[in-house]
C-alpha cells in the first residue's frame, strides 16, 4: 500500500472533471421535475448530445460549435418527449424509458462513421497568474471552460428558482398545474420550455463525455451517467445546491476508489467499486431525512398529466 | 451505414441462395458479442473475422450477430433465439457466456457451439482461446525497459484466469528487464466502459505510472495517455494504430479469422467435433502490432527476438524458477507451466503486490 502516491490536489481537480457531465444532466432534469414533468430519458438525451457534439466538432473543427449543437440535439430529443407527453398525453414514465432506448439506437446509427476518430481538443482556459497559485490554482483555475460553465449554470438555476418571478411560475406549475392554469399561466408551453432546457443540459453533459472526458466516440459511451443524474436529483430533494454536492460526491468517490486501488489499499475491490453509489445515496438520504416539513419533498404534480379540461 | 449495406448484402445473398438452390440452404452462423462492433478492440476483431468468413465462403454461409449482449441470462436468450432461427454454428465470444452456452447447448444437441476463452466443453460445445499471455510477455519487456518511474499501471477487467495470466506474464518479463519495476493494478470490473477506463488511466498516470497496460477493450486509456504526454500504452485486442507512434508503441492483435473459417468448414463437411483450441503467436492467432520508433532500437530488437523465440516454441513465457506471490515454489529451474495450471490460474507470481479480488 502506498497512499502517499495519491496527490489530493490532482484528485480534487479530476473529481471536478468527473462530476461535470452528471452536474449538467442533473441540473437540467431538476428544472424539468420542478415543472412537474418526470423525464426518464436523460440517458437517451445525453448520448444523443454526445454524438451530435462529437460529429459537429469533428466536421467543423470547433468544440464550441459541437457543444452548441449537442445542446440543440438534446433539446430536440426532449421535445419529442414533450410533444408526446404534453400534447398527446402519453404516460411520462413509459415515454421517458422509450426515449432512452431511442436515443441509444439513434446515436449508434449516426455514430458509425465516427468510430476511432479523435475530436479537436478543447483548450484549457488560460487564467494567467491565477493558475500558478499553489494548490488552489491547480484545483480551481486549471480546467476547460465547460467545468466553469456547469458551475455557473447551477448557480443560475438556483437563483432563477429562488428569486425570480419566472422561477416562481415554474414551481407553481409543478406544485399545482390546475391552480396555475386557473391563474392564467400557460402550463403546457411552460413545461415544454423546461423539457427543452433539460434536454439541452443533458446534451451538453453527453458532449462533455465524448469531447473532453474520454474523448472519442463509442456506442453507449455514457454508460449509465443519465441514470445517476436522475437518482441524484431525487436524493438531492430537488435542490440545486445539493445536486452539486451529490455530483461531486459521486464523481469524487469514483475517482478516489480508482486511486485507492492503484495505491493498493487492502480493501476488497468489490467494496470500493460500489462505494460511489452507496455513499452518495446514503449521504443525500440522511440529509433529506433530517429536513423538517415538506420543503424537501417532490413537486406535487411530478409525473401527472395535465389537460385543461380536467 | 457500412453495417446496413452489409446486412442488406447478406440478406440479398441469402435470398439468392434460397431462391436458386432451395434444397441447399446456406449454413447459418451466429455470433454473440459482448461489446459494440465499433469498440475498436475485442469485439471489433471478432467482427472482422466474421466478415472474412463471409468473404471466404460467399453464399455458402449466412451470418447473424448480436452486439452488446450482457453476460448472463440475456446471453442465454440471445443464443436460444439464434438456435431457434436456424443457426447451426454459434460463436459466443466472451468468458461470461460460458454457463449460458453450456445451458443452451444442452437444449439444442444439433447446433454446434464455440465458446471463446472458457474451459467448459460438451459434445456440441468446443472452446477456443488465444495465448494472449505470449503477447503480454513482449509488452512486459518493453514496459520494463521503457518506464522511467519504475511504475507500471495495469487496467484489469475481471479477476478471471485469462486476465491474471496476462498480469503475471507481463510482470515476469518487466521484472527481468528492470528488477525495480512495480505494478499497480486497477480492477475496472468492466470489459467496456470508456469513461471508467479513462478515469482509471488518469488515476494511474497521476500516481506516477508512466506505462499503462490495459485488459479492457476501448481506446479511452490511449486517449488519456496521449493527453497526459509522456506515457506509453499498448493496443489491446486490436491494433489501435490511430494512437501510434505514441502513446501506443505496440499492440496485441487477435486474429480469429483462420479459426472461424476452419470450424465453419468442419461443420459444412460434417467433421466438426468438440475441441479445445489454444493457439498463440506461433499459429498466428496472436499478432504483435508494429513496434513504433518511440521504442529505442535495441529494446525493439530484444522484443522481436523474444517474440521469435516464443513463436518457434524455444521459449515459454512461464519458465521456472518462479514462485507464487506467497513465496511458495511454483516452477523449478527450467520447468515450464502446464496448460491446466495456466487455464485455471488464480494466483499472482512473486513480486506483485495487492490481492486478486474473489
Amino acid at each position: 500500500m502506498n497512499l502517499g502516491a495519491i496527490d489530493p490536489v490532482l484528485l480534487i481537480a479530476s473529481l471536478m472533471v468527473a462530476a461535470t457531465p452528471i452536474i449538467l444532466a442533473a441540473i437540467g432534469e431538476l428544472v424539468v421535475e420542478k415543472s412537474g414533468v418526470l423525464n426518464l430519458g436523460v440517458e437517451g438525451m445525453m448520448i444523443t448530445g454526445a454524438i451530435c457534439g462529437f460529429a459537429v466538432a469533428v466536421e467543423s473543427g470547433s468544440p464550441v460549435l459541437g457543444f452548441a449543437l449537442a445542446a440543440l440535439g438534446g433539446a430536440a430529443m426532449a421535445l419529442i418527449f414533450g410533444l408526446l407527453t404534453q400534447y398527446l398525453l402519453s404516460n411520462q414514465v413509459a415515454t421517458g424509458l422509450a426515449l432512452t432506448l431511442f436515443g441509444l439506437g439513434v446515436s449508434a446509427m449516426v455514430g458509425q462513421a465516427y468510430r476511432g476518430i479523435k475530436p479537436p481538443a478543447t483548450t484549457r482556459i488560460d487564467m494567467g497568474p491565477l493558475s500558478d497559485i499553489p494548490v488552489l490554482g491547480r484545483i480551481l483555475f486549471n480546467h476547460d471552460w465547460m467545468v466553469y460553465f456547469a458551475l455557473a449554470l447551477v448557480a443560475c438555476v438556483w437563483a432563477f428558482l429562488k428569486f425570480t418571478r419566472g422561477g416562481l411560475i415554474l414551481r407553481a406549475v409543478g406544485e399545482s398545474h390546475d391552480a396555475a392554469h386557473a391563474l392564467g399561466y400557460r402550463v403546457v408551453p411552460i413545461r415544454l420550455l423546461a423539457i427543452a432546457f433539460g434536454g439541452a443540459c443533458a446534451g451538453l453533459g453527453g458532449a462533455y463525455i465524448s469531447l473532453i472526458r474520454v474523448p472519442q466516440w463509442t456506442d453507449g459511451m455514457t454508460a449509465g451517467a443519465g441514470w445517476i443524474a436522475l437518482a441524484i436529483v431525487v436524493f438531492a430533494s430537488w435542490r440545486a445546491g445539493r445536486v452539486l454536492l451529490g455530483a461531486y460526491l459521486f464523481g469524487g468517490i469514483t475517482v478516489l476508489q480508482l486511486n485507492l486501488q492503484a495505491a493498493g489499499l487492502p480493501v476488497p475491490v468489490e467494496v470500493l467499486s460500489m462505494s460511489p453509489y452507496l455513499i452518495t445515496i446514503a449521504v443525500l438520504v440522511v440529509m433529506s431525512a433530517r429536513q423538517r416539513g415538506a420543503a424537501g419533498s417532490a413537486p406535487a404534480m411530478l409525473g401527472r398529466i395535465f389537460h385543461a379540461s380536467s | 451505414m457500412k453495417r446496413r449495406t452489409l446486412l442488406g448484402a447478406t440478406a440479398a445473398l441469402a435470398a439468392l441462395a434460397t431462391g436458386a438452390f432451395a434444397q441447399d440452404k446456406p449454413l447459418k452462423v451466429g455470433f454473440v458479442y459482448v461489446g459494440p462492433v465499433g469498440d475498436g478492440g475485442w469485439t471489433y476483431e471478432h467482427d472482422q473475422a466474421r466478415l472474412k468468413l463471409i468473404e471466404h465462403f460467399g453464399d455458402k454461409v449466412e451470418t447473424v450477430f448480436q452486439e452488446n449482449v450482457p453476460e448472463g441470462a440475456d446471453a442465454e436468450r440471445v443464443m436460444t433465439q439464434m438456435a431457434l432461427s436456424g443457426a447451426k454454428l454459434i460463436f459466443s465470444t466472451s468468458f461470461g457466456y460460458m454457463d449460458p452456452t453450456i445451458n443452451v447447448a444442452a437444449k439444442f444437441p444439433d447446433v454446434k457451439f464455440e465458446h471463446a476463452t472458457g474451459y467448459k466443453t460438451a459434445d456440441n460445445v468446443g472452446v477456443y482461446s488465444a495465448r494472449f499471455y505470449e503477447g503480454r510477455a513482449i509488452q512486459g519487456h518493453i514496459a520494463g525497459k521503457m518506464t522511467k518511474t519504475n511504475k507500471v499501471g495495469y487496467i484489469a477487467s475481471f479477476p478471471i484466469p485469462e486476465v491474471i495470466r496476462g498480469i503475471n506474464s507481463a510482470f515476469i518479463h518487466a521484472k527481468k528487464a528492470n528488477p525495480d519495476v512495480q505494478f499497480n493494478v486497477i480492477w475496472a470490473y468492466t470489459w467496456f466502459d470508456p469513461a471508467k477506463e479513462a478515469d482509471a488511466a488518469k488515476a494511474l498516470i497521476e500516481q506516477g505510472n508512466d506505462v499503462i497496460l490495459q485488459h479492457t477493450d476501448s481506446t479511452a486509456p490511449q486517449a488519456a495517455a496521449q493527453a497526459a504526454g509522456d506515457v506509453i500504452t499498448f493496443g489491446q485486442a486490436s491494433d489501435m494504430a490511430e494512437y501510434a507512434p505514441k502513446p501506443r508503441v505496440s499492440s496485441i492483435i487477435d486474429n480469429w479469422a483462420p479459426y472461424y473459417i476452419a470450424r465453419t468448414q468442419a461443420v459444412l463437411d460434417g467433421t466438426w467435433e468438440s475441441d479445445n483450441t489454444w493457439d498463440g503467436i506461433g499459429a498466428g492467432m496472436v499478432g504483435i502490432g508494429d513496434i513504433t520508433d518511440a521504442v529505442p532500437a535495441d529494446v525493439k530488437e530484444e522484443a522481436l527476438a523474444l517474440k521469435d523465440s516464443i513463436a518457434d516454441g524455444s521459449y515459454h513465457p512461464f519458465t521456472g524458477p518462479l514462485k507464487k506471490q506467497d513465496g511458495s515454489d511454483w516452477l523449478a529451474e527450467g520447468e515450464t507451466a502446464d496448460d491446466g495450471t495456466l487455464a485455471g490460474m488464480n494466483f499472482y507470481v512473486e513480486g506483485l503486490t495487492g490481492e486478486i479480488p474473489n
